[in-house]
Protein backbone atom coordinates (compact mmCIF):
# COMPACT_ATOMS: atom_id res chain seq x y z
CA UNK A 1 0.00 0.00 0.00
CA UNK A 2 1.40 3.72 -1.08
CA UNK A 3 -0.33 6.57 -0.11
CA UNK A 4 0.07 10.42 -0.01
CA UNK A 5 -1.57 12.34 2.75
CA UNK A 6 -1.74 15.70 3.75
CA UNK A 7 -2.23 14.75 7.43
CA UNK A 8 -0.13 13.77 10.48
CA UNK A 9 0.82 10.73 9.81
CA UNK A 10 0.10 7.95 12.58
CA UNK A 11 2.11 4.27 13.35
CA UNK A 12 -0.41 2.35 15.29
CA UNK A 13 -2.58 1.85 11.83
CA UNK A 14 -0.31 0.93 10.12
CA UNK A 15 1.72 -1.64 12.35
CA UNK A 16 -1.81 -3.39 12.90
CA UNK A 17 -2.36 -3.51 8.90
CA UNK A 18 0.90 -6.46 8.62
CA UNK A 19 0.58 -8.24 11.62
CA UNK A 20 -0.41 -11.89 10.64
CA UNK A 21 0.48 -15.49 12.22
CA UNK A 22 2.95 -15.87 9.55
CA UNK A 23 4.74 -12.46 10.36
CA UNK A 24 8.00 -12.52 12.84
CA UNK A 25 9.61 -9.15 12.36
CA UNK A 26 7.64 -5.86 11.90
CA UNK A 27 9.93 -3.05 10.85
CA UNK A 28 8.94 0.67 11.23
CA UNK A 29 10.89 3.75 9.83
CA UNK A 30 10.09 6.82 10.59
CA UNK A 31 11.55 10.21 8.91
CA UNK A 32 11.04 13.05 10.98
CA UNK A 33 11.55 16.83 10.55
CA UNK A 34 14.89 17.89 12.07
CA UNK A 35 14.82 20.84 13.81
CA UNK A 36 18.54 21.45 13.62
CA UNK A 37 20.75 20.98 10.70
CA UNK A 38 24.54 22.19 10.98
CA UNK A 39 23.65 24.37 13.65
CA UNK A 40 20.55 26.25 11.72
CA UNK A 41 17.24 25.92 13.31
CA UNK A 42 14.18 24.58 10.70
CA UNK A 43 10.65 25.48 12.71
CA UNK A 44 8.85 23.65 9.15
CA UNK A 45 9.18 21.84 6.38
CA UNK A 46 7.01 21.89 2.90
CA UNK A 47 6.41 19.29 0.83
CA UNK A 48 5.40 19.06 -2.44
CA UNK A 49 4.61 16.40 -5.16
CA UNK A 50 4.43 15.81 -9.00
CA UNK A 51 1.78 13.49 -7.18
CA UNK A 52 0.53 11.51 -10.24
CA UNK A 53 4.26 10.02 -10.72
CA UNK A 54 4.87 10.20 -7.11
CA UNK A 55 2.48 7.37 -6.60
CA UNK A 56 3.23 5.52 -9.79
CA UNK A 57 7.10 5.58 -8.34
CA UNK A 58 6.02 4.69 -4.54
CA UNK A 59 3.88 1.55 -6.14
CA UNK A 60 6.67 0.71 -8.32
CA UNK A 61 9.02 0.37 -5.14
CA UNK A 62 6.82 -1.45 -3.36
CA UNK A 63 6.42 -4.29 -6.40
CA UNK A 64 10.32 -4.39 -6.71
CA UNK A 65 10.64 -5.39 -2.79
CA UNK A 66 8.28 -7.85 -2.61
CA UNK A 67 9.94 -9.08 -5.31
CA UNK A 68 13.18 -8.92 -4.02
CA UNK A 69 12.77 -9.70 -0.26
CA UNK A 70 10.09 -12.42 1.09
CA UNK A 71 8.79 -9.63 2.83
CA UNK A 72 4.73 -10.26 3.34
CA UNK A 73 3.60 -6.83 3.79
CA UNK A 74 5.13 -3.14 2.81
CA UNK A 75 3.51 0.31 3.36
CA UNK A 76 4.81 3.38 2.34
CA UNK A 77 3.24 6.63 3.59
CA UNK A 78 4.46 10.24 2.32
CA UNK A 79 2.90 13.31 4.48
CA UNK A 80 2.49 16.49 2.09
CA UNK A 81 2.24 20.13 2.43
CA UNK A 82 3.58 21.68 6.29
CA UNK A 83 5.44 19.29 8.62
CA UNK A 84 6.08 21.04 11.83
CA UNK A 85 9.53 19.94 13.14
CA UNK A 86 9.67 17.06 14.98
CA UNK A 87 6.62 15.61 12.97
CA UNK A 88 6.73 12.40 10.76
CA UNK A 89 6.91 13.18 6.98
CA UNK A 90 7.49 9.49 5.41
CA UNK A 91 6.41 5.80 7.40
CA UNK A 92 7.85 2.93 5.74
CA UNK A 93 6.72 -0.57 7.46
CA UNK A 94 7.84 -3.98 6.32
CA UNK A 95 7.00 -7.00 7.81
CA UNK A 96 8.82 -10.65 7.24
CA UNK A 97 8.77 -13.78 9.02
CA UNK A 98 12.39 -12.84 10.07
CA UNK A 99 14.24 -9.97 10.58
CA UNK A 100 17.06 -9.88 7.96
CA UNK A 101 14.42 -9.15 5.17
CA UNK A 102 12.36 -6.61 6.93
CA UNK A 103 15.28 -4.38 7.58
CA UNK A 104 17.06 -5.25 4.23
CA UNK A 105 13.48 -4.08 2.52
CA UNK A 106 12.91 -0.94 4.81
CA UNK A 107 16.32 0.13 4.30
CA UNK A 108 16.40 -0.38 0.53
CA UNK A 109 12.81 1.45 0.44
CA UNK A 110 14.09 4.71 2.20
CA UNK A 111 17.06 5.12 0.27
CA UNK A 112 15.02 4.52 -2.94
CA UNK A 113 12.65 6.74 -2.11
CA UNK A 114 15.16 9.62 -1.37
CA UNK A 115 16.58 9.02 -5.00
CA UNK A 116 13.58 8.49 -7.46
CA UNK A 117 10.17 9.76 -6.07
CA UNK A 118 9.23 12.93 -7.10
CA UNK A 119 8.73 14.86 -3.47
CA UNK A 120 10.32 17.69 -3.04
CA UNK A 121 11.03 19.37 0.57
CA UNK A 122 11.07 23.18 1.46
CA UNK A 123 13.28 24.61 4.31
CA UNK A 124 11.06 27.10 6.06
CA UNK A 125 14.38 28.56 9.13
CA UNK A 126 13.92 29.96 12.03
CA UNK A 127 15.54 32.94 10.17
CA UNK A 128 12.41 33.48 8.03
CA UNK A 129 14.12 32.32 5.15
CA UNK A 130 13.61 29.55 2.91
CA UNK A 131 15.41 27.04 0.41
CA UNK A 132 14.54 24.09 -1.70
CA UNK A 133 16.47 21.25 -1.09
CA UNK A 134 17.96 19.81 -4.21
CA UNK A 135 20.37 17.45 -3.66
CA UNK A 136 23.26 17.62 -6.50
CA UNK A 137 25.98 14.79 -7.01
CA UNK A 138 24.10 12.30 -5.57
CA UNK B 1 4.78 21.84 -31.82
CA UNK B 2 3.66 23.42 -29.39
CA UNK B 3 4.42 21.51 -25.67
CA UNK B 4 3.39 22.23 -22.00
CA UNK B 5 6.06 21.66 -19.35
CA UNK B 6 5.33 21.03 -15.49
CA UNK B 7 7.66 22.83 -13.64
CA UNK B 8 7.91 21.92 -9.57
CA UNK B 9 10.15 22.97 -6.33
CA UNK B 10 13.18 25.73 -7.07
CA UNK B 11 12.35 25.12 -10.84
CA UNK B 12 8.74 26.66 -10.24
CA UNK B 13 9.46 29.11 -7.88
CA UNK B 14 12.54 30.22 -10.65
CA UNK B 15 10.02 30.83 -13.14
CA UNK B 16 6.99 31.92 -11.33
CA UNK B 17 5.26 29.67 -13.06
CA UNK B 18 3.65 26.54 -12.44
CA UNK B 19 3.68 25.04 -16.11
CA UNK B 20 4.75 26.65 -19.34
CA UNK B 21 4.57 26.23 -23.16
CA UNK B 22 6.90 26.34 -25.63
CA UNK B 23 7.44 25.87 -29.70
CA UNK B 24 9.79 22.83 -30.52
CA UNK B 25 10.49 21.52 -33.67
CA UNK B 26 8.21 18.24 -34.35
CA UNK B 27 10.19 14.97 -33.24
CA UNK B 28 12.20 17.68 -31.07
CA UNK B 29 14.17 15.69 -27.84
CA UNK B 30 14.24 16.18 -24.42
CA UNK B 31 17.66 17.90 -25.19
CA UNK B 32 16.49 20.20 -27.18
CA UNK B 33 13.72 21.05 -24.97
CA UNK B 34 16.61 21.89 -22.28
CA UNK B 35 18.25 24.03 -24.22
CA UNK B 36 15.50 25.40 -25.23
CA UNK B 37 14.58 26.42 -21.38
CA UNK B 38 18.02 27.76 -20.77
CA UNK B 39 17.95 30.08 -23.92
CA UNK B 40 14.18 30.99 -22.87
CA UNK B 41 14.50 31.10 -18.97
CA UNK B 42 18.09 32.12 -17.77
CA UNK B 43 17.39 31.95 -14.20
CA UNK B 44 16.94 28.47 -14.77
CA UNK B 45 20.61 27.58 -16.16
CA UNK B 46 22.43 26.49 -12.95
CA UNK B 47 19.57 24.09 -12.01
CA UNK B 48 18.76 22.47 -15.71
CA UNK B 49 21.73 20.64 -16.15
CA UNK B 50 20.74 18.57 -12.81
CA UNK B 51 16.88 18.00 -13.49
CA UNK B 52 15.34 15.20 -14.87
CA UNK B 53 12.45 15.11 -17.14
CA UNK B 54 9.26 13.03 -16.94
CA UNK B 55 7.14 12.23 -20.04
CA UNK B 56 3.88 11.01 -19.09
CA UNK B 57 4.62 10.69 -15.22
CA UNK B 58 8.26 8.02 -16.27
CA UNK B 59 11.14 9.24 -16.26
CA UNK B 60 12.91 9.99 -19.83
CA UNK B 61 16.66 9.90 -20.91
CA UNK B 62 17.54 13.24 -22.93
CA UNK B 63 17.43 11.18 -26.64
CA UNK B 64 13.58 10.56 -25.84
CA UNK B 65 11.20 12.55 -28.20
CA UNK B 66 8.54 14.38 -27.28
CA UNK B 67 5.41 14.25 -28.89
CA UNK B 68 2.80 17.19 -28.90
CA UNK B 69 -0.05 15.30 -26.52
CA UNK B 70 2.73 13.95 -23.78
CA UNK B 71 2.24 15.40 -20.48
CA UNK B 72 6.10 16.34 -19.77
CA UNK B 73 7.55 17.65 -16.48
CA UNK B 74 11.04 19.02 -15.10
CA UNK B 75 11.95 17.11 -12.66
CA UNK B 76 14.40 18.86 -10.51
CA UNK B 77 16.64 16.94 -7.90
CA UNK B 78 14.05 15.28 -5.45
CA UNK B 79 14.58 15.13 -2.06
CA UNK B 80 11.42 13.49 -0.53
CA UNK B 81 11.67 11.16 3.05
Amino acid sequence: MVELTHKPIEADPLLERVTSPEVGAVLLFLGVTRQFTDQRETVELKYEAYEKMALLELQKLENEALQRWPISGCLIVHRLGTVPSGEASVAIVTASAHRRDAFEAGQWLIDTLKERVPIWKKEHWADGTTDWVHPVGK
Amino acid sequence: MRVKVKLFAAAKDLVGQEEIEVELPTDATVEQLKSLLVATYPSLADLLPHAMFAVNASYVQDATKLQVSDEIACIPPVSGG
